[in-house]
């Protein structure tokens, strides 16, 4: 909306995510092959989500669109986790 | 000719990319239900999951996994050249994304042609003779990366009608209603004076921003698959 908005993120930084991005890859494979065991799982998860945090905020450019998008993705992220939940709930208190 | 305003156009950036985004949550819920699936069959199924995903190549995996985030790379890169107006540079890009994106079709066909010659996929003599959670484990590969691998090749169309349109000639997207009566009756001299690539086209921009945020949802959901079905430890 703004004049702000339009003006092009530098290349330069969807770079240097792209190297973070690849270098999150070669962080994941490496620790899943240490064998942590439980502790693999949340480390997979926890490097993905950030890495998708990435791609969201910069290559989808939610770090510069209104707030309104951040806020709508949220609401969608909630309601996913409320469904999660309440299935999680089910499955192992059944 | 008489209504100048029929040929106006007002691009509303924000409010195509809400409806582009309330489509991709709709996608995130799809996704989002079947890693529920997911979840649960490997928490009640935790040493079969293991020993099945033995059998997936975690080299193959990573290749597909690199090819989409360097895609999505130059689909970003794609974008910015068009803000730059530089429509030479961003089909060159939209080319290479939509390689990227053949090359990981390729990859998973053979992926996949692997699995099932080895006698892996869901109702087959092999997998009927091994445990419940092999086979959960299997079925939900074949839905999951299949499923992605649809949407793969949807934004592969995307992309091939983004590279017909960014390559089409400039509309024009001159305001005429914005110009005094004068410079109205002179407007075919003023667009001339512009070059085709010094105009920024903002409908093509729009479009192409939205494409680009499919393509990228497609990516943040390979990066939650690769893990999942690959690096089971």
């Amino acid at each position: 909306m703004s004049a702000a908005k339009h003006q092009p993120v530098s290349l330069g930084t969807y770079v240097m995510v792209w190297l973070a991005l690849l270098a999150l890859t070669a962080l994941t494979i490496t620790v899943a092959s240490l064998h942590f065991g439980r502790w693999s799982v949340l480390a997979a998860i926890v490097i993905a989500t950030i890495k998708g945090t990435l791609v969201l905020f910069y290559f989808m450019h939610l770090r510069y669109e209104d707030r309104v998008f951040r806020i709508m993705l949220l609401l969608a992220l909630f309601t996913l986790a409320i469904i999660m939940l309440l299935t999680f709930v089910d499955v192992l208190l059944r | 000719m008489s209504t100048p305003t029929a040929h106006e156009y007002h691009p509303d950036a924000t409010g195509s990319k809400i409806g582009m985004w309330l489509f991709l949550f709709t996608e995130l819920l799809l996704f989002g239900g079947m890693f529920l699936l997911y979840a649960v069959y490997r928490i009640k199924n935790p040493v079969d999951f293991h020993y099945a995903s033995l059998n997936l190549d975690t080299k193959v995996g990573a290749l597909n996994t690199v090819i989409l985030l360097t895609s999505s790379l130059t689909m970003v890169l794609a974008i910015g050249m068009l803000e730059r107006r530089n429509r030479k540079a961003s089909l060159w890009f939209l080319i290479i994304t939509i390689g990227f994106g053949v090359w990981f079709l390729i990859n998973k066909y053979f992926e996949w042609s692997h699995k099932i010659h080895h006698g892996l996929y869901p109702g087959s003599e092999e997998l009927t003779g091994r445990t419940a959670g092999e086979n959960l484990f299997y079925s939900l590969y074949f839905l999951m990366t299949g499923l992605h691998g649809i949407h793969v090749i949807a934004g592969l169309v995307v992309l091939g009608v983004m590279t017909w349109l960014v390559g089409k000639p400039h509309q024009r997207t001159l305001p005429l209603t914005a110009l005094t009566a004068d410079a109205r009756a002179g407007a075919v001299a003023v667009t001339v004076e512009y070059s085709e690539d010094a105009t920024l086209d903002q409908q093509k921009l729009i479009r192409l921003e939205n494409a680009g945020l499919y393509w990228h949802l497609v990516d943040v959901i390979w990066i939650f698959l690769f893990p999942l079905f690959y690096l089971i430890s």
